[in-house]
């Protein structure tokens, strides 16, 4: 096999897949789901039903508040109860639609049957305009809206569509199961993607601690020309969307730039199969594969659930909260978010629930950096963490930019490695929000001067034109 | 000796070369500099906090120098007192301006606020309120972590460690404001120090700023405000307003009466002296007293209404009679022409009549004449 | 707040690999110079733990951080520089100006800009001239009253002052071979001796990863080609290498953490100035030995070297080259 991986830095925390034997289940559908409004990055969705609506699985219930933002439906069917703030995964209040379940009646345009369907009859407006309408967002978790995505900015030539199996967080296994499920549908999704960009190759990067999933996808693969599938050495942040460029093609996103600039567009596993959903099936995103682990939950899952079910109850279903439980987190262990209480609701991009045990989920006293730089050896993107975190929490942000705190990924590589123990990221993170916020007014500023110096030079061209 | 010597001439040569240049290079680069804004910068304080909104004492300086008045420049950390001294030096006038201190405004304390998380992050409060909503159910309050104490330059405000919460020291602080600025969950607001009596300020607040609903406010802080509004009801001064399900006590119009600290329900209001007895509790002799002055005012008051009621009906009866006046004297004016032109037909009439019965004994009195003749 | 997991690697974890890989260097002197270096040893690694620990509580007031083993790295290094039959008392003052002033004057564990145990060293070198150059020859099991002999090094110095050929020849049979220097059959510091025990400790460093291999290579590399420069032949080169605080050197004093620059495209820079200097201080310096004098010289420049030499930056040449 020719494993490839991305060329700077990286780390190895223990994998622990715990889940990884374990098959799709289809979890219960609640009694009452609450939807959040704001499942997507960028501005949240309006909610258009009131309370008292019936909806049926698959009635749109949020419209896109913006540009960057999508269609949220309904994943159930029954009576809108309220529209209320709920918490997400953090404790901060979002809006969200609550309805309370009444049988389980889908929309009539929905396609439910199992069939697969390989040909693909929209064009590439349409296969946009689908997507943008069944609600399809990023499925590694920065949901990102993909119509966006898929529509780069004409100076761009796409090249190839990067399939991002990898799953390089630890714990998690949707991606690992929804392969070994759904192989075909992944592959058909990845031909409509390559449609969609105008493109004929596509590359399926999948981590060497799949081989199952590896060998399935090669199998598969040859009906499908054009697309194949690199296995990936093990090293995390390989997931991170311009490392696997880097592994992939060898290519590096420039600086400040979209990753779109190397020619490739990066979809996650997840956003493909969903994706073949909308358009082949005409399915809204309305349910996705989430991992319920932890080392001391009685069976770690992987369930089919739907948007807006209650994570307590998806928590029961893999065996009830361990007495041991020190946290729950949102995502995996590298970049998931710690939930303040189990009162939120599963969105869209929730990969995974993660419970950790007391002894592991408090983190230890930090103690004076003794510059080892094995934060500098680790980091993916280059850049001196130790440095860039203290620059951050003496709010030195001018040296902060020198050292191009705005590249970092957040991916905690330097966190994890501190043999000291420093919140590295926790300051970094601060930092680099600062300076991007600098960076975007510099930004406005200077377009307002191109602006005001343009408007000046067409009233001087104008006012001899008069004279 | 020549030793000495030789080592002496050589060292007063390199001192007077050095000397020269240094002379040399400060003439020719001199930066010509209003000598005001050394003397206004010599009576500032030197803090260099920034509390002005300039950079540093040297920038409030400058600015004063510049300023055609001074009103809106105010060094905090100096005061009226420094305030009047550069007045003095500029000959211009001092603004007045209250002397604040910044106020905590969250009292969710460790036995208030339970926690249903722990935060186990970086040591700041900015990364903390990055990160998630909170340690407690409360998305508001105060973080605990220090970054206010961080900012402080005079000491002037530490976390308690029993409470949780950070306490300000009302005699060290001087209204910088660089906890405002560095508290990210805005909690610290910089209020008027209030009206001395007998050495003690007094000042109301409320200890809150929590904006969930009354219920919601309650589970997550004991001591929360639920923006009942009793407060509000008590106030004569139009102070508190309630927004977002949370009071807020607008310094400029409080009087510090006090009337409202012990209204509160939830203890969230907080004053600086003993406030007034609580009214739902009185004694039951102030009970009577307060009652027989509840009916004094009542009985003025239906006075008042009657007497009200009294004028407002006359006025209106005036007006009546004024508005029937009115409609007699255009039916008068109507009526008129038409009685005269009756009066002078019946006058003809009756004249005409008359004639016809003069006539008429004329002629009976002619012919009794002509009779008595014949 | 993420990441919620974490390496298993700590300081104390790294320290402790340190120890275990000096252990190979600490036995053959233990084996070659017998009691004086277990005396000379337990006396440096007991006073530096003491002194650090009573300067944290009772000077700086924090809380000590002895448990970090990083005293005990120090007092083994210092040891290692130190001759066999040094007076234990000279050891003491070692450790605490290692301690004192090379470490915690400058806020502890981590603000250091010098090495400590080369802060110590250099100190009693230059102020304890006569006892710090009195080598004894290894194999010589006392502590007091054992046999002396001059170092290869020293005997370098003096085959190039030698005016007659034939006074040079009769030095270079004193030399020790290559083989002996490597095995550590010869007169030295207790801890510089034995270079292949010092090899096998860097071979564990790398293995456990607590070092990365560009300071220690680029030392080697660099020294190496100076000494050809500078006249001492293919095997005279090879035996600068072997000999001497070189290995000792290279290996666990310029690859401390605090003290050598944070990327590895620094660390190249600064061990190829190191094992430069090194020869060139030995060639032409007033001592024989350099490798001290060459560390502590690029430790003051690491700083500089962080601040013009960046890490490789993901995405930025192709930025450039557009």
């Amino acid at each position: 096999m020719n494993m490839k991986t991305f060329k700077l830095g990286g780390v190895h925390p223990a994998a622990n897949k715990l889940s990884d034997k374990a098959p799709v289940e289809v979890a219960a559908v609640p009694a009452e789901v609450a939807i959040p409004m704001a499942q997507n990055l960028g501005a949240p969705s309006k909610p258009c039903v009131q309370k008292g609506d019936k909806v049926k699985v698959g009635t749109v219930i949020g419209e896109p508040g913006g540009f960057l933002s999508s269609f949220v439906h309904s994943s159930v069917s029954g009576t809108v109860t309220k529209v209320d703030n709920v918490h997400d995964a953090t404790g901060k209040n979002v809006p969200a639609v609550f309805i309370k379940v009444e049988g389980d009646e889908w929309e009539e345009s929905i396609d439910r049957s199992t069939e697969l369907k390989k040909d693909i009859s929209l064009d590439k407006q349409q296969i946009i305009d689908k997507v943008k309408e069944m609600g399809i967002v990023g499925m590694g978790g920065a949901t990102f809206p993909t119509q966006v995505k898929l529509t780069p900015p004409p100076a761009f030539k796409p090249e190839v569509v990067i399939i991002n199996a990898v799953e390089c967080e630890p714990y998690l296994t949707s991606d690992h199961s929804l392969m070994l499920a759904h192989a075909e549908e992944i592959l058909v999704g990845v031909e409509i993607l390559k449609k969609a960009m105008g493109v004929t190759k596509a590359i399926i990067g999948i981590e060497a601690n799949k081989p199952d999933a590896i060998a399935l996808m090669e199998e598969k693969a040859k009906g499908y020309p054009g697309t194949t599938i690199q296995p990936l050495k093990l090293k995390y942040p390989q997931g991170g969307e311009k490392q696997l460029i880097n592994a992939c093609i060898g290519k590096e996103v420039p600086s400040g730039g979209l990753p779109i600039a190397t020619g490739a567009l990066v979809q996650n596993v997840g956003t493909a199969f969903a994706v073949y959903e909308a358009v082949q099936k005409n399915k809204p995103l309305i349910e996705r594969i989430v991992t319920v682990t932890g080392k001391s939950l009685a069976k770690p899952s992987n369930f089919l659930a739907r948007v807006g079910t209650p994570i307590a109850a998806l928590i029961e279903a893999a065996g009830g909260l361990p007495e041991d439980t020190g946290k729950v987190i949102s995502g995996g262990p590298m970049m998931g978010k710690a939930m303040p209480a189990v009162d939120s609701y599963m969105v869209k991009g929730c990969s995974g629930i993660l419970i950790m045990p007391n002894e592991e989920a408090r983190r230890k006293e930090a103690s004076p950096c003794i510059r080892c730089a094995k934060c500098v050896n680790a980091c993916p993107m280059g850049l001196s963490p130790y440095i860039l975190s203290k620059y951050s929490q003496k709010g030195m942000l001018d040296k902060a930019e020198e050292e191009r705190v705005y590249d970092c990924i957040e991916c905690g590589s330097c966190s994890f490695s501190c043999p000291a123990n420093r919140p590295l990221l926790d300051w970094i993170r601060q930092g680099k929000g600062k300076v991007m916020g600098i960076l975007r007014a510099r930004a406005a500023e200077a377009k307002a001067k191109a602006d005001a110096a343009k408007a000046a030079a067409e009233a001087k061209s104008e006012a001899p034109a008069k004279a | 000796m020549n030793l000495i010597l030789i080592a002496l001439i050589v060292l007063g040569v390199i001192g007077a070369i050095g000397a020269l240049v240094l002379h040399v290079v400060a003439k020719k680069f001199y930066v010509y500099e209003d000598p005001r804004v050394g003397q206004v910068e010599e009576v500032l304080p030197g803090a260099n906090c920034g509390g002005c909104g300039f950079p540093g004492c040297h920038g409030m300086a400058d600015a004063c120098v510049k300023a055609s008045s001074l009103d809106g420049l105010m060094c905090p950390v100096g005061g009226a007192d420094v305030m009047a001294k550069v007045a003095g030096i500029l000959g211009m006038e001092a603004g007045a301006a209250d002397p604040k201190l910044a106020v905590v405004r969250c009292n969710g304390d460790t036995c208030a606020r339970p926690k249903r998380a722990v935060y186990d992050g970086a040591k700041s409060c900015a990364v903390a309120n990055a990160t998630f909503a909170g340690e407690t159910g409360c998305v508001f309050g105060c973080i605990g972590l220090g970054d206010c104490v961080e900012a402080c330059q005079f000491d002037a405000i530490h976390i308690n460690e029993e409470r949780g919460l950070p306490e300000v020291d009302a005699d060290k602080c001087v209204a910088c404001g660089a906890c405002v600025k560095a508290c990210p969950k805005l909690v610290i607001e910089l209020r008027k120090k209030g009206r001395v009596v007998q050495g003690n300020a007094r000042r109301v607040w409320v200890e809150c700023i929590n904006k969930d609903k009354g219920g919601v406010a309650m589970k997550n802080c004991k001591n929360a405000c639920i923006g009942c509004g009793k407060c509000q009801k008590v106030c004569k001064f139009d102070a508190i307003t309630i927004e977002n399900n949370l009071s807020y006590i607008d310094p400029e119009k409080c009087k510090a009466c006090g009337m409202c600290v012990n209204e509160c329900p939830t203890h969230a209001i907080h004053c600086t002296f003993t406030p007034p007895a609580p009214k739902p509790k009185p004694a039951p002799a102030e009970k009577a007293a307060e009652k027989a002055a509840v009916a004094t005012t009542k009985v003025a008051e239906a006075k008042e209404a009657v007497k009200e009621a009294v004028a407002a009906k006359v006025e209106e009866v005036k007006a009546n009679v004024v508005e029937a006046q009115k409609a007699v004297a255009a039916k008068v004016d109507e009526v008129k022409p038409k009685v005269e032109a009756k009066v002078e037909e019946v006058v003809s009439d009756l004249k005409e009549k008359a004639s016809a019965v003069v006539s008429d004994i004329k002629e009976k009195v002619d012919e009794v004449k002509t009779s008595k003749k014949d | 707040m993420s990441p919620h997991v974490h390496t298993a690697t700590t300081v104390q974890s790294c320290m402790r690999d340190v120890l275990i890989a000096l252990a190979p260097a600490l036995i053959v002197s233990f084996c070659f110079f017998g009691l004086g270096a277990v005396l000379v040893t337990l006396t440096s690694v007991a006073s530096c733990v003491l002194f650090e620990f009573l300067i944290q509580k009772y000077i700086l007031k924090v809380t000590p951080s002895v448990s970090d083993l990083s005293a005990i790295v120090t007092g083994v290094l210092l040891a290692f520089n130190l001759p066999s039959n040094i007076p234990l008392w000279i050891v003491l003052i070692g450790a605490l100006v290692a301690i004192g002033i090379g470490k915690m004057a400058f806020g502890g564990i981590g603000c250091n800009i010098f090495n400590p145990a080369l802060v110590g060293r250099v100190f009693l070198l230059i102020a304890y001239p006569v006892q710090m150059t009195t080598w004894p020859v290894s194999g010589s099991m006392g502590y007091v009253d054992v046999e002396t002999a001059a170092t290869p090094l020293a005997l370098f110095t003096q085959w190039f002052a030698a005016e007659t050929p034939q006074a040079a020849d009769a030095i270079m049979a004193q030399m020790p071979s290559a083989l002996d220097m490597l095995l550590g059959v010869t007169g030295g510091a207790m801890g510089e001796v034995s270079a292949l025990a010092l090899l096998v400790g860097f071979c564990y460093l790398l293995w456990r990863k607590v070092i990365t291999w560009h300071a220690p290579i680029a030392i080697f590399v660099a020294a190496y080609i100076m000494a050809l420069i500078c006249g001492y032949g293919w095997m005279g080169s090879l035996q600068m290498l072997l000999t001497g605080g070189m290995m000792l050197g290279a290996i666990f004093m310029a690859t401390d953490y605090t003290t050598s620059p944070m990327n590895n495209k620094g660390l190249l820079i600064y061990g190829c100035f190191i094992g430069a200097l090194t020869i060139l201080i030995r060639r032409f310096g007033a001592y024989p030995e350099g490798m001290s004098f060459a560390i502590l010289i690029m430790n003051a420049f690491t700083p500089i070297i962080n601040a013009y030499v960046k890490p490789t930056r993901f995405g930025v040449v192709k930025a450039a080259k557009k």
